[in-house]
Protein backbone atom coordinates (compact mmCIF):
# COMPACT_ATOMS: atom_id res chain seq x y z
CA UNK A 1 0.00 0.00 0.00
CA UNK A 2 3.00 2.35 0.00
CA UNK A 3 2.54 2.48 -3.75
CA UNK A 4 1.39 5.53 -5.67
CA UNK A 5 -2.22 6.64 -5.30
CA UNK A 6 -4.17 8.16 -8.19
CA UNK A 7 -5.44 11.69 -7.57
CA UNK A 8 -7.46 14.12 -9.61
CA UNK A 9 -7.47 17.78 -8.67
CA UNK A 10 -7.53 21.27 -10.08
CA UNK A 11 -4.42 23.41 -9.91
CA UNK A 12 -4.80 27.04 -10.98
CA UNK A 13 -8.03 26.04 -12.75
CA UNK A 14 -6.33 23.31 -14.75
CA UNK A 15 -7.35 19.66 -14.26
CA UNK A 16 -4.45 17.52 -13.06
CA UNK A 17 -4.44 13.72 -12.98
CA UNK A 18 -1.46 12.19 -11.23
CA UNK A 19 -0.15 9.24 -9.28
CA UNK A 20 1.64 10.20 -6.07
CA UNK A 21 3.25 8.36 -3.20
CA UNK A 22 1.36 8.99 0.04
CA UNK A 23 4.41 10.55 1.70
CA UNK A 24 4.67 13.36 -0.86
CA UNK A 25 3.41 16.61 0.60
CA UNK A 26 1.52 19.17 -1.44
CA UNK A 27 4.46 21.62 -1.58
CA UNK A 28 6.75 18.99 -3.09
CA UNK A 29 4.01 17.81 -5.44
CA UNK A 30 3.56 21.35 -6.77
CA UNK A 31 7.28 21.99 -7.08
CA UNK A 32 8.64 18.62 -8.20
CA UNK A 33 5.77 17.13 -10.15
CA UNK A 34 4.12 20.23 -11.59
CA UNK A 35 7.24 22.44 -11.65
CA UNK A 36 5.31 25.25 -9.96
CA UNK A 37 8.32 26.50 -8.02
CA UNK A 38 6.75 29.75 -6.82
CA UNK A 39 5.61 27.87 -3.73
CA UNK A 40 8.67 27.86 -1.49
CA UNK A 41 9.69 25.27 1.03
CA UNK A 42 11.28 26.58 4.21
CA UNK A 43 10.89 24.81 7.53
CA UNK A 44 8.73 21.87 6.44
CA UNK A 45 6.89 21.84 9.74
CA UNK A 46 4.42 24.67 9.45
CA UNK A 47 6.31 27.43 11.18
CA UNK A 48 7.64 29.68 8.39
CA UNK A 49 4.67 30.13 6.05
CA UNK A 50 6.76 30.17 2.84
CA UNK A 51 4.73 27.29 1.37
CA UNK A 52 1.30 28.89 1.87
CA UNK A 53 -1.15 28.09 -0.94
CA UNK A 54 -4.93 28.07 -1.31
CA UNK A 55 -6.94 24.86 -1.12
CA UNK A 56 -10.64 25.20 -1.84
CA UNK A 57 -10.34 28.94 -1.39
CA UNK A 58 -8.66 28.89 2.04
CA UNK A 59 -4.96 29.39 2.70
CA UNK A 60 -3.10 26.37 4.08
CA UNK A 61 0.46 25.23 4.66
CA UNK A 62 1.27 23.01 1.69
CA UNK A 63 4.04 21.30 3.68
CA UNK A 64 1.42 20.13 6.19
CA UNK A 65 -0.91 18.58 3.65
CA UNK A 66 -0.35 15.40 1.72
CA UNK A 67 -0.82 15.60 -2.02
CA UNK A 68 -3.24 12.66 -1.74
CA UNK A 69 -5.44 14.79 0.53
CA UNK A 70 -6.07 17.21 -2.34
CA UNK A 71 -7.93 14.60 -4.37
CA UNK A 72 -11.05 16.38 -5.62
CA UNK A 73 -9.83 19.76 -4.36
CA UNK A 74 -9.03 23.04 -6.06
CA UNK A 75 -5.50 24.29 -5.40
CA UNK A 76 -4.29 27.79 -6.23
CA UNK A 77 -0.63 28.77 -6.10
CA UNK A 78 1.17 32.08 -6.39
CA UNK A 79 1.48 31.44 -10.14
CA UNK A 80 -2.30 31.27 -10.48
CA UNK A 81 -2.97 34.38 -8.38
CA UNK A 82 -0.26 36.28 -10.21
CA UNK A 83 -1.35 35.32 -13.73
CA UNK A 84 -5.01 36.13 -13.07
CA UNK A 85 -4.16 39.65 -11.89
CA UNK A 86 -5.92 38.94 -8.60
CA UNK A 87 -3.01 40.19 -6.49
CA UNK A 88 -1.68 42.86 -8.87
CA UNK A 89 -2.36 45.63 -6.31
CA UNK A 90 -0.52 43.78 -3.58
CA UNK A 91 2.41 42.98 -5.85
CA UNK A 92 2.68 46.63 -6.91
CA UNK A 93 2.52 47.76 -3.28
CA UNK A 94 5.24 45.25 -2.31
CA UNK A 95 7.48 46.62 -5.12
CA UNK A 96 6.80 50.27 -4.27
CA UNK A 97 7.45 49.84 -0.56
CA UNK A 98 10.50 47.57 -0.74
CA UNK A 99 8.54 44.82 0.96
CA UNK A 100 10.87 42.13 -0.35
CA UNK A 101 14.57 41.59 -0.62
CA UNK A 102 15.49 37.96 -1.19
CA UNK A 103 11.92 37.07 -2.10
CA UNK A 104 11.84 33.74 -0.30
CA UNK A 105 8.88 34.59 1.94
CA UNK A 106 7.10 36.74 -0.65
CA UNK A 107 4.73 34.19 -2.23
CA UNK A 108 3.53 33.12 1.22
CA UNK A 109 3.27 36.72 2.40
CA UNK A 110 1.15 37.61 -0.63
CA UNK A 111 -1.11 34.60 -0.01
CA UNK A 112 -1.60 35.52 3.64
CA UNK A 113 -2.13 39.21 2.84
CA UNK A 114 -4.68 38.43 0.13
CA UNK A 115 -6.60 36.14 2.50
CA UNK A 116 -6.74 38.97 5.03
CA UNK A 117 -7.93 41.59 2.53
CA UNK A 118 -10.58 39.23 1.14
CA UNK A 119 -12.16 38.95 4.59
CA UNK A 120 -11.30 42.39 5.86
CA UNK A 121 -10.76 45.08 3.19
CA UNK A 122 -9.94 47.75 5.80
CA UNK A 123 -7.59 46.09 8.30
CA UNK A 124 -5.89 47.97 11.09
CA UNK A 125 -2.14 47.79 11.42
CA UNK A 126 -2.56 45.34 14.30
CA UNK A 127 -4.78 43.11 12.17
CA UNK A 128 -2.17 43.05 9.40
CA UNK A 129 0.51 42.14 11.92
CA UNK A 130 -1.61 39.30 13.22
CA UNK A 131 -2.53 38.06 9.73
CA UNK A 132 1.12 37.70 8.69
CA UNK A 133 2.33 36.54 12.11
CA UNK A 134 2.64 33.00 10.77
CA UNK A 135 4.96 34.07 7.94
CA UNK A 136 8.63 34.57 8.67
CA UNK A 137 10.72 37.16 6.81
CA UNK A 138 14.45 37.42 7.56
CA UNK A 139 15.17 40.44 5.33
CA UNK A 140 12.74 43.27 5.74
CA UNK A 141 12.00 43.51 9.45
CA UNK A 142 8.30 43.25 8.46
CA UNK A 143 7.53 46.99 8.57
CA UNK A 144 7.69 47.47 4.76
CA UNK A 145 5.46 44.41 4.31
CA UNK A 146 2.89 45.74 6.77
CA UNK A 147 3.02 49.15 5.04
CA UNK A 148 2.55 47.50 1.64
CA UNK A 149 -0.50 45.52 2.77
CA UNK A 150 -2.06 48.66 4.27
CA UNK A 151 -1.31 50.60 1.06
CA UNK A 152 -2.88 47.87 -1.08
CA UNK A 153 -5.95 47.93 1.15
CA UNK A 154 -6.25 51.69 0.67
CA UNK A 155 -5.84 51.51 -3.11
CA UNK A 156 -8.30 48.61 -3.28
CA UNK A 157 -10.91 50.65 -1.39
CA UNK A 158 -10.30 53.70 -3.59
CA UNK A 159 -11.19 51.65 -6.65
CA UNK A 160 -14.19 49.87 -5.14
CA UNK B 1 12.84 16.93 6.39
CA UNK B 2 10.31 14.76 4.65
CA UNK B 3 8.08 12.10 6.15
CA UNK B 4 9.18 8.48 5.80
CA UNK B 5 7.17 6.20 3.51
CA UNK B 6 3.79 5.00 4.74
CA UNK B 7 0.65 3.42 3.39
CA UNK B 8 -2.47 5.51 3.04
CA UNK B 9 -6.13 4.67 3.47
CA UNK B 10 -8.94 7.13 2.99
CA UNK B 11 -11.68 6.14 5.43
CA UNK B 12 -15.13 6.03 3.87
CA UNK B 13 -17.10 5.96 7.14
CA UNK B 14 -16.52 5.94 10.89
CA UNK B 15 -17.08 2.15 10.84
CA UNK B 16 -14.51 1.79 8.06
CA UNK B 17 -12.01 3.91 10.02
CA UNK B 18 -12.58 1.74 13.12
CA UNK B 19 -12.04 -1.42 11.06
CA UNK B 20 -8.74 -0.04 9.79
CA UNK B 21 -7.70 0.92 13.33
CA UNK B 22 -8.74 -2.46 14.70
CA UNK B 23 -6.54 -4.18 12.11
CA UNK B 24 -3.55 -1.81 12.25
CA UNK B 25 -4.10 0.33 15.39
CA UNK B 26 -0.59 0.14 16.83
CA UNK B 27 1.12 1.00 13.57
CA UNK B 28 -1.50 3.43 12.29
CA UNK B 29 -2.08 7.12 12.88
CA UNK B 30 -5.33 8.95 12.28
CA UNK B 31 -5.00 11.99 10.00
CA UNK B 32 -7.64 14.66 10.47
CA UNK B 33 -6.38 18.24 9.90
CA UNK B 34 -2.75 17.16 9.99
CA UNK B 35 -1.46 20.32 11.63
CA UNK B 36 0.21 18.44 14.49
CA UNK B 37 0.68 15.04 12.86
CA UNK B 38 2.34 16.29 9.69
CA UNK B 39 5.03 18.35 11.48
CA UNK B 40 5.80 15.34 13.69
CA UNK B 41 6.07 13.11 10.61
CA UNK B 42 8.13 15.62 8.62
CA UNK B 43 10.51 15.92 11.57
CA UNK B 44 10.53 12.10 11.77
CA UNK B 45 9.52 12.17 15.40
CA UNK B 46 7.00 9.55 14.39
CA UNK B 47 6.93 7.20 11.40
CA UNK B 48 3.57 5.44 11.22
CA UNK B 49 3.20 2.55 8.81
CA UNK B 50 -0.35 3.49 7.90
CA UNK B 51 -2.18 6.80 7.74
CA UNK B 52 -5.95 6.56 8.14
CA UNK B 53 -7.30 9.76 6.62
CA UNK B 54 -10.66 10.65 8.18
CA UNK B 55 -10.82 14.05 6.47
CA UNK B 56 -13.77 13.10 4.28
CA UNK B 57 -16.05 11.96 7.11
CA UNK B 58 -18.35 14.94 7.00
CA UNK B 59 -20.63 13.40 9.66
CA UNK B 60 -17.88 14.25 12.16
CA UNK B 61 -17.97 17.95 11.29
CA UNK B 62 -20.30 20.52 12.75
CA UNK B 63 -21.60 22.29 15.83
CA UNK B 64 -25.01 21.65 17.38
CA UNK B 65 -26.79 23.00 20.47
CA UNK B 66 -29.45 20.97 22.21
CA UNK B 67 -30.76 21.09 25.79
CA UNK B 68 -27.95 23.37 26.98
CA UNK B 69 -25.31 21.04 25.57
CA UNK B 70 -22.99 22.12 22.81
CA UNK B 71 -21.78 19.20 20.68
CA UNK B 72 -18.77 19.79 18.46
CA UNK B 73 -17.82 17.16 15.89
CA UNK B 74 -14.19 16.06 15.99
CA UNK B 75 -13.47 17.27 12.45
CA UNK B 76 -14.74 20.78 13.13
CA UNK B 77 -11.91 23.07 12.11
CA UNK B 78 -10.47 25.85 14.25
CA UNK B 79 -11.68 28.39 11.71
CA UNK B 80 -15.24 27.03 12.06
CA UNK B 81 -15.07 27.49 15.84
CA UNK B 82 -13.73 31.01 15.37
CA UNK B 83 -16.59 32.02 13.09
CA UNK B 84 -19.41 30.10 14.76
CA UNK B 85 -22.21 32.15 16.33
CA UNK B 86 -23.09 29.11 18.51
CA UNK B 87 -19.59 28.99 19.96
CA UNK B 88 -19.55 32.75 20.50
CA UNK B 89 -22.90 32.57 22.32
CA UNK B 90 -22.52 29.35 24.32
CA UNK B 91 -18.77 28.87 24.78
CA UNK B 92 -17.19 32.32 24.53
CA UNK B 93 -14.07 31.01 26.29
CA UNK B 94 -13.45 28.71 23.34
CA UNK B 95 -14.10 31.51 20.84
CA UNK B 96 -11.50 33.65 22.56
CA UNK B 97 -8.96 30.86 22.95
CA UNK B 98 -9.13 29.70 19.35
CA UNK B 99 -7.81 33.04 18.09
CA UNK B 100 -4.56 32.18 19.89
CA UNK B 101 -4.19 28.79 18.20
CA UNK B 102 -1.45 29.16 15.59
CA UNK B 103 -2.12 31.22 12.46
CA UNK B 104 -4.93 31.55 9.89
CA UNK B 105 -3.43 29.02 7.44
CA UNK B 106 -3.16 26.46 10.24
CA UNK B 107 -6.59 27.23 11.72
CA UNK B 108 -8.06 26.56 8.27
CA UNK B 109 -6.94 22.92 8.52
CA UNK B 110 -6.53 22.06 12.19
CA UNK B 111 -9.43 20.30 13.91
CA UNK B 112 -10.61 20.23 17.52
CA UNK B 113 -10.51 16.43 17.63
CA UNK B 114 -6.99 16.36 16.26
CA UNK B 115 -5.79 18.92 18.77
CA UNK B 116 -7.31 17.04 21.71
CA UNK B 117 -6.09 13.62 20.57
CA UNK B 118 -2.61 15.04 20.02
CA UNK B 119 -2.67 16.44 23.60
CA UNK B 120 0.25 18.81 23.47
CA UNK B 121 0.52 20.11 27.04
CA UNK B 122 1.26 23.61 25.71
CA UNK B 123 -1.79 23.81 23.46
CA UNK B 124 -4.87 25.84 24.24
CA UNK B 125 -7.80 23.54 23.53
CA UNK B 126 -7.09 20.77 26.08
CA UNK B 127 -6.98 23.37 28.87
CA UNK B 128 -10.24 24.88 27.59
CA UNK B 129 -11.85 21.43 27.79
CA UNK B 130 -10.84 21.19 31.45
CA UNK B 131 -12.12 24.67 32.25
CA UNK B 132 -15.40 24.04 30.45
CA UNK B 133 -15.98 20.61 31.99
CA UNK B 134 -16.11 18.94 28.60
CA UNK B 135 -16.94 15.33 27.86
CA UNK B 136 -14.82 13.67 25.18
CA UNK B 137 -16.78 11.16 23.10
CA UNK B 138 -14.75 8.32 21.58
CA UNK B 139 -15.87 5.35 19.53
CA UNK B 140 -14.31 1.93 19.19
CA UNK B 141 -15.40 -1.34 17.62
CA UNK B 142 -17.21 -2.25 20.85
CA UNK B 143 -19.11 1.02 21.09
CA UNK B 144 -18.90 4.51 22.48
CA UNK B 145 -17.11 5.77 25.58
CA UNK B 146 -17.68 9.13 27.18
CA UNK B 147 -14.66 10.42 29.06
CA UNK B 148 -14.51 13.49 31.30
CA UNK B 149 -11.83 15.90 30.12
CA UNK B 150 -10.14 15.57 33.52
CA UNK B 151 -9.64 11.85 32.87
CA UNK B 152 -8.76 12.21 29.21
CA UNK B 153 -5.37 13.92 29.29
CA UNK B 154 -2.81 11.63 30.90
CA UNK B 155 0.64 12.95 29.91
CA UNK B 156 2.75 14.52 27.17
CA UNK B 157 0.93 13.60 23.95
CA UNK B 158 -0.88 10.92 25.96
CA UNK B 159 -4.59 10.46 26.41
CA UNK B 160 -7.12 7.86 27.48
CA UNK B 161 -7.81 7.18 23.79
CA UNK B 162 -6.66 3.72 22.71
CA UNK B 163 -5.00 3.20 19.34
CA UNK B 164 -8.14 1.43 18.15
CA UNK B 165 -10.52 4.23 19.05
CA UNK B 166 -11.54 7.39 17.27
CA UNK B 167 -12.34 10.66 19.00
CA UNK B 168 -15.68 11.61 17.41
CA UNK B 169 -17.00 14.63 19.33
CA UNK B 170 -16.81 16.80 22.42
CA UNK B 171 -19.74 17.96 24.49
CA UNK B 172 -19.70 21.18 26.46
CA UNK B 173 -22.27 22.55 28.88
CA UNK B 174 -23.58 25.80 27.39
CA UNK B 175 -22.59 28.93 29.29
CA UNK B 176 -25.24 29.92 31.84
CA UNK B 177 -26.34 33.14 33.46
CA UNK B 178 -23.58 34.66 35.63
CA UNK B 179 -20.95 32.82 33.60
CA UNK B 180 -17.67 34.61 33.14
CA UNK B 181 -14.52 33.54 31.35
CA UNK B 182 -10.90 34.56 31.09
CA UNK B 183 -8.23 33.55 28.62
CA UNK B 184 -4.67 34.70 28.39
CA UNK B 185 -1.39 33.21 27.33
CA UNK B 186 2.18 34.40 27.28
CA UNK B 187 3.86 33.69 23.96
CA UNK B 188 6.82 35.30 22.24
CA UNK B 189 4.90 35.69 18.99
CA UNK B 190 1.13 35.66 18.48
CA UNK B 191 0.15 32.14 17.46
CA UNK B 192 3.17 30.40 18.95
CA UNK B 193 2.77 27.76 21.61
CA UNK B 194 2.30 29.39 24.98
CA UNK B 195 5.09 29.77 27.54
CA UNK B 196 2.27 29.60 30.09
CA UNK B 197 -1.47 30.04 29.58
CA UNK B 198 -4.74 30.07 31.51
CA UNK B 199 -8.25 29.25 30.33
CA UNK B 200 -10.76 29.95 33.10
CA UNK B 201 -14.51 29.56 33.40
CA UNK B 202 -16.43 30.87 36.41
CA UNK B 203 -19.82 31.58 37.86
CA UNK B 204 -19.82 34.86 39.69
CA UNK B 205 -22.66 35.94 41.95
CA UNK B 206 -22.55 39.21 43.89
CA UNK B 207 -18.81 39.48 43.52
CA UNK B 208 -18.17 35.95 44.84
CA UNK B 209 -17.13 32.89 42.87
CA UNK B 210 -19.94 30.31 42.97
CA UNK B 211 -17.74 28.16 40.74
CA UNK B 212 -14.26 28.55 39.31
CA UNK B 213 -12.40 26.24 36.95
CA UNK B 214 -8.81 27.18 36.14
CA UNK B 215 -7.28 25.31 33.21
CA UNK B 216 -3.55 26.03 33.05
CA UNK B 217 -1.43 24.91 30.12
CA UNK B 218 2.32 24.63 29.48
CA UNK B 219 2.84 24.19 33.24
CA UNK B 220 3.49 20.45 33.30
CA UNK B 221 3.19 17.26 31.29
CA UNK B 222 -0.53 17.78 30.77
CA UNK B 223 -3.08 20.55 31.15
CA UNK B 224 -3.87 21.24 34.81
CA UNK B 225 -7.28 21.85 36.34
CA UNK B 226 -5.99 23.72 39.37
CA UNK B 227 -7.32 22.50 42.70
CA UNK B 228 -6.24 25.83 44.15
CA UNK B 229 -9.45 27.24 42.70
CA UNK B 230 -11.48 25.87 45.64
CA UNK B 231 -9.74 28.39 47.92
CA UNK B 232 -11.40 31.17 45.96
CA UNK B 233 -14.94 29.78 45.82
CA UNK B 234 -17.65 31.03 48.19
CA UNK B 235 -15.31 33.44 49.92
CA UNK B 236 -14.77 37.16 49.72
CA UNK B 237 -11.52 37.27 47.81
CA UNK B 238 -8.92 39.65 49.19
CA UNK B 239 -5.16 39.86 48.62
CA UNK B 240 -4.47 37.40 51.48
CA UNK B 241 -6.91 34.80 50.09
CA UNK B 242 -5.42 35.25 46.63
CA UNK B 243 -1.89 34.84 47.99
CA UNK B 244 -2.90 31.56 49.66
CA UNK B 245 -4.43 30.34 46.41
CA UNK B 246 -1.24 31.31 44.55
CA UNK B 247 0.82 29.30 47.04
CA UNK B 248 -1.51 26.32 46.62
CA UNK B 249 -1.21 26.66 42.86
CA UNK B 250 2.57 26.70 43.09
CA UNK B 251 2.47 23.37 44.95
CA UNK B 252 0.45 21.82 42.10
CA UNK B 253 2.70 22.93 39.24
CA UNK B 254 5.38 20.76 37.72
CA UNK B 255 6.73 22.96 34.95
CA UNK B 256 9.28 21.73 32.45
CA UNK B 257 12.44 23.44 31.31
CA UNK B 258 12.73 24.14 27.60
CA UNK B 259 14.16 26.72 25.21
CA UNK B 260 11.39 29.16 26.04
CA UNK B 261 11.47 29.29 29.82
CA UNK B 262 12.85 27.87 33.04
CA UNK B 263 10.55 26.15 35.56
CA UNK B 264 10.92 29.15 37.90
CA UNK B 265 9.79 31.53 35.16
CA UNK B 266 6.79 29.35 34.40
CA UNK B 267 5.83 29.23 38.09
CA UNK B 268 6.04 33.00 38.25
CA UNK B 269 3.97 33.50 35.09
CA UNK B 270 1.30 31.03 36.23
CA UNK B 271 0.82 33.08 39.40
CA UNK B 272 0.71 36.29 37.37
CA UNK B 273 -2.06 34.75 35.27
CA UNK B 274 -3.93 33.61 38.38
CA UNK B 275 -4.01 37.16 39.75
CA UNK B 276 -4.95 38.65 36.39
CA UNK B 277 -7.64 36.07 35.81
CA UNK B 278 -9.23 36.42 39.24
CA UNK B 279 -9.15 40.23 39.01
CA UNK B 280 -10.73 40.15 35.56
CA UNK B 281 -13.40 37.57 36.43
CA UNK B 282 -14.46 39.42 39.59
CA UNK B 283 -13.98 42.82 37.93
CA UNK B 284 -11.70 43.74 40.81
CA UNK B 285 -8.65 45.52 39.39
CA UNK B 286 -7.46 46.07 42.98
CA UNK B 287 -6.58 42.34 43.16
CA UNK B 288 -4.01 42.77 40.41
CA UNK B 289 -2.26 46.00 41.36
CA UNK B 290 0.81 45.23 39.25
CA UNK B 291 -1.22 45.44 36.04
CA UNK B 292 0.12 47.88 33.54
CA UNK B 293 -2.34 47.31 30.73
Amino acid sequence: MTTAVPISLEVNRERIEAHVLPRVNLADFLREHLKLTGTHVGCEHGVCGACTVRVNGEIVRSCLMLAVQTHGASVETIEGLSDSGEIADLQAAFRDRNALQCGYCTPGMLMAAKALLDRNPSPTRAEVVEAISGNICRCTGYEPIINAVLAAATSGRARA
Amino acid sequence: MKATAFAYARATSVANALDLLAAHGGEAKVLSGGQSLMPAMNLRLISPELIVDIGELSELRGIAVKDDVLTIGALTRHVDLLRSPEIAAHAPLLAEAIAHVAHPAIRNRGTIGGSLAHADPASELPACMLALGATIVVRGSSGERRIAAEEFFTGIYETALSSQELLVAVELPAAQKHSAHFFHEFARRHGDYAIVGLAAQAKVSNGIFADLRLGFFAVGDKPLLAKAAVRLIDVAVNPAVLAEAAQALDDELDPQEDQQASPAMRRHLAKVLLARGVAALLQRPDLNPGATA
